[in-house]
């Protein structure tokens, strides 16, 4: 698909050429910009023109909250610009690329490859081979050491970018952590660069990598002893031998989006959204978000209700969903909720209704969501993520039957007819009988709410579990693809005859793919490359997955799924994010992956003493909480029954 | 208290769809401070009524909605308030109250004045196309409908269609298609002119209502009767048409 190469274009805008290409492709309305909140600064080359892109489709990319904050940031700049650009469906590639056309920015429709910067957000690594497409469609050479200085700088943030050495040969510069104020520094050095009249790349990329939170791939080298890794080393003294991420300590200094993008089609989260916290320490052994964004970092309530209220007013939108790992952990947050619907009565505006984007599984977290939704009840979703309470102590989500059975009760009996719980499979030590335990708590979950309506009905949502950089379970084999869909045929088959009880899964084979990429290292690289050179675009999307891309590109290119993917990990083996700093402790992580197997849980550190696990000592912060107290009721981490712990071993071993 | 609002559709925003249009409606009014009148029930929805969709890429000087409001608005200046809420290229130009019993926009629309322009072939053989189109007196286009194959004969919805000369990338052409009854599409009707022509880019210039067989400019079938230029003259193929309608419409 490469093929065609794009030649770097000059021309200020390609719109012309694309007017008259878009009453041909599906969706056109994705490529037009013209957002309310878009920013529509100007080309001018004495700026630092920064070109923030999604690498998937525009109404996924578009609510992204990351890049739009740090799109008005660079705006607010007066020596910096920005624009975004979204993966083009393959539709409009096919005649981009027929026709010479490069990616272009939404906005002023300028040729991506003019920009300074081309800064991907990395949410998911499905969407790797799409930077690679994007940045070729761009007219830049993907492997960062072929770009010479009239080349975009390609950067990457976001929560995939804790191990970037499987993208190592194509991105300049990654960004580790919070950006609000990286982006700022990195604009600076790139104006001093500037100013100096220097031409070297490779001088400017050095200067980059001073910066904390900056790591730059092509500064380091990475050692090898057979298959395994011996260490990833700066190449320059002056280079960190440890790159830390980024925390922005206080989040009421950061207001944004001040002007949420108001896309004018539909998008998956078409509503304001308002981050009300970021961080979370429910310690979730599986959750790699709630390891990397600690600490907990509440933003101020009163903020919280400016901002959904200057929201709601510019943009007319009657939904506003509260932001954060686990919004009902907030402090205070059931005053906060009815103050905002209060707000929303006393301006006369239609109904509004406000959502969190996980209830908490008690009836405290029912309560609230029956103050928000007043209106539409079409269905509520819990994550117990576990089916049995042993798995749940390993995994730290530390949810008692009685209060999912409690929760439920209150859903169902407060009008609620739909339950959807979410589930993982393919755990450390699941065994059988872990996995029949969902299909129970389903069928139990259906016959409470037979008491209330004969429609009750419970749909299981099933996620094969990937292990990921910077959490307890890094060390741990992934399940096979087969076992994983061996498990699922299991529960399947057990919840036939469970009337109410409905099953959906993700598929294993994207499960397979997602763990080749996780955890891997450098010599992943040139797998990427093939897959995306043999068409392997918008792996997120089933129509266009193909695990054979990626199961014969690790063959080709001599590597191994079992070492990668499947294998257990040694406490001393050199991982290849260990030259990176989530600001965890790696011996804090092995002593929770150890706990883990002893099914012991750990608590919230929010309202119980720390156990240092480094994200708060490391870095001279605490977390900023309104309330030092837990939230009434449930047991989440908080007061949850303890069995004495009974060690196992993964008897399973690493091909279960 | 119910209006009927006339806006434009023009450049890039033609790329949304109707959906998106009714969106982007809902967030403008809300923001221009106009209560909506909401829907009762389990899931209130605000009481806004769209007429004939327009295709995805098409532009237009006359498109339509209703909107019941639970409380008056300001008619001099709502018009300029909502245009102010809406994106570049949705412009709001007139507002009429609706006097109650006003057939819906869906219900009373029978024709669509359009501009076009097509691409493919030149000038003299599209004129040549029309002519021959023109003359026959039955033109069946099969269509599918829910999975069944029907044959229909469109020739009655075409108006009126005739060449307007050459545009910045090919011909132009006008025509008045019918949305009652018999209709035909745009898309529908310029490949009946050959095979390579192309529609380029559509332009909808006029909507009629049928009023007691009296075809006038929807703002005034709502009430607005000073607006006399709205009503339109037609032709008597038209007068047939718009015959047929009314005898349609109270059978």
């Amino acid at each position: 698909m490469s093929e065609t190469t794009v030649r770097h274009s000059t021309a200020p805008t390609v719109w012309p050429q694309l007017e008259g290409l878009l009453h041909r492709v599906s969706k056109p309305a994705r490529y037009i910009g013209g957002e309310l909140g878009a920013a529509y600064k100007a080309p001018n080359k004495d700026l630092i023109s920064w070109l923030f892109v999604y690498p998937d489709t525009y109404e996924i990319g578009l609510p992204n909250q990351g890049l739009q904050i740090l799109y008005e940031i660079i705006n607010e700049r007066s020596d910096g610009r920005a624009d975004r650009s979204y993966a083009p469906w393959t539709d409009l590639e096919a005649l981009m690329r027929a026709q010479g056309i490069p990616l272009f920015s939404v906005e002023h429709h300028t040729p991506a490859g003019d920009f300074d910067v081309m800064a991907f957000n990395l949410s998911a690594e499905l969407t790797y081979t799409n930077v690679l497409n994007c940045v070729d469609l761009a007219g830049v050479p993907v492997r960062a050491d072929e770009r010479n200085i009239d080349h975009p700088i390609v950067m990457a943030g976001g929560h995939c970018t804790y191990n970037p050495e499987p993208l190592a040969d194509f991105l300049d510069v990654v960004v580790l952590g919070d950006g609000e104020e990286a982006v700022g520094e990195i604009t600076d050095i790139m104006a001093q660069f500037r100013g100096s009249g220097s031409t070297d790349r490779t001088e400017l990329l050095r200067e980059l990598s001073h910066l904390e939170g900056v790591y730059v791939p092509s500064m380091y080298v990475a050692h090898y002893d057979g298959p395994a890794l011996r260490a990833v080393e700066p190449r320059f003294p002056d280079v960190p031998a440890m790159v830390r991420k980024r925390t922005v300590s206080d989040l009421a200094e950061w207001p944004y989006p001040k002007n949420q993008l108001v896309p004018l089609t539909e998008v998956v989260h078409d509503r304001l959204s308002v981050e009300v916290f970021r961080g979370c320490t429910r310690g979730c052994r599986f959750c790699q978000a709630g390891m990397i964004t600690r600490p907990v970092r509440e933003r101020p309530a009163d903020q919280v209700r400016t901002m959904v209220k200057d929201g709601l007013d510019r943009s007319g939108y009657d939904e506003v969903t509260l932001t954060s790992l686990s919004t009902a952990d907030m402090s205070g947050v059931d005053g906060l909720v009815t103050d905002i619907m209060n707000d929303s009565d006393a301006c006369g505006a239609g109904p509004l209704s406000v959502s969190l984007p996980s209830l908490r599984v008690d009836a405290f977290g029912v309560d609230i969501a029956a103050e928000i939704q007043r209106g539409r009840r079409t269905g509520l979703t819990f994550a117990p993520e576990a089916g049995t309470w042993r798995m749940r102590q390993i995994i730290n989500k530390l949810i008692s039957e009685d209060d999912l059975y409690g929760a439920v009760d209150a859903a169902y009996s407060q009008g609620w007819k739909r339950m959807k719980l979410y589930f993982l499979t393919g755990l450390p030590s699941e065994t059988d009988e872990d996995t029949l335990g969902i299909g129970e708590l389903a069928k139990n979950c259906v016959d409470i709410g037979r008491k209330y309506t004969k429609r009750a009905s419970t749909t299981v949502s099933l996620g094969g579990f990937v292990p990921k950089p910077f959490t307890p379970f890094q060390w741990f084999g992934q399940n096979t693809d087969v076992e994983l869909q061996r498990k699922i045929f299991l529960l399947k088959d057990s919840t036939k005859r469970m009337h109410g009880v409905n099953l959906k899964w993700h598929d294993p084979k994207a499960t397979l793919a997602e763990g080749i990429t996780a955890r891997g290292d450098r010599r992943l690289g040139p797998v990427i490359e093939d897959v995306w050179r043999r068409g392997g675009t918008f792996q997120e999307w089933s129509e266009h997955f193909d695990v054979s891309l990626w199961t014969e590109a690790m063959e080709r290119h001599g590597l191994s799924i079992d070492w990668y993917v499947y294998r257990h990990r040694t406490e001393d083996e050199v991982l290849p994010w260990d030259h990176l700093d989530a600001g965890l402790h790696k011996d804090f992580l092995w002593t929770d992956w150890m706990d883990a197997l002893d099914e012991v849980g750990l608590p919230d550190c929010r309202w119980t003493p720390c156990y240092d696990c480094g994200a708060c000592t490391g870095y001279g912060i605490e977390h900023v909480v309104a309330s030092a107290t837990a939230p009434a009721g449930g047991s989440q981490g908080t007061a949850g029954p303890r069995t004495k712990a009974v060690p196992v071993t993964l008897g399973m071993g690493p091909r279960q | 208290m119910k209006i009927r609002v006339r806006f434009s559709k023009k450049g890039r925003v033609r790329f949304i769809s109707h959906r998106d249009v009714a969106r982007v409606f809902e967030r403008a009014l809300r923001v221009a401070g106009a209560s909506v009148a909401y829907s009762e029930g389990f899931s209130p929805r605000p009481k806004i009524s769209f007429g004939l969709a327009l295709s995805v890429g098409f532009e237009s000087d006359a498109e339509y909605l209703d909107v019941d409001l639970a409380a008056p608005v300001d008619q001099e200046d709502f018009p300029r308030k909502l245009s102010a809420a809406l994106p570049d290229g949705l412009m709001v130009v007139a507002v009429a109250p609706l006097e109650p019993g006003t057939p819906s926009l869906q219900q009373s629309i029978v024709c669509c004045e359009w501009d076009f322009e097509v691409i493919g072939l030149d000038e003299a053989a599209i004129t040549q196309a029309v002519s021959e189109l023109l003359e026959r007196s039955e033109v069946v286009l099969e269509r599918d409908r829910k999975g069944k194959r029907t044959a229909v004969d469109i020739r009655p919805a075409v108006l009126s269609l005739k060449v307007a000369g050459p545009t910045a990338n090919g011909v132009g052409l006008s025509a008045t298609l019918a949305t009652d009854q018999v209709t035909i599409r745009p898309d529908e009707l310029i490949p009946l002119l050959g095979e390579s022509v192309e529609l380029s880019r559509a332009w909808r210039r006029k909507q009629w209502t049928n009023v007691d067989g009296q075809q006038l400019e929807p703002l005034a079938a709502a009430g607005d009767h000073r607006r006399e230029t709205h009503v339109r003259d037609i032709g008597p193929i038209e007068l047939a048409a718009a015959q047929n309608a009314a005898a349609g419409s109270k059978t």
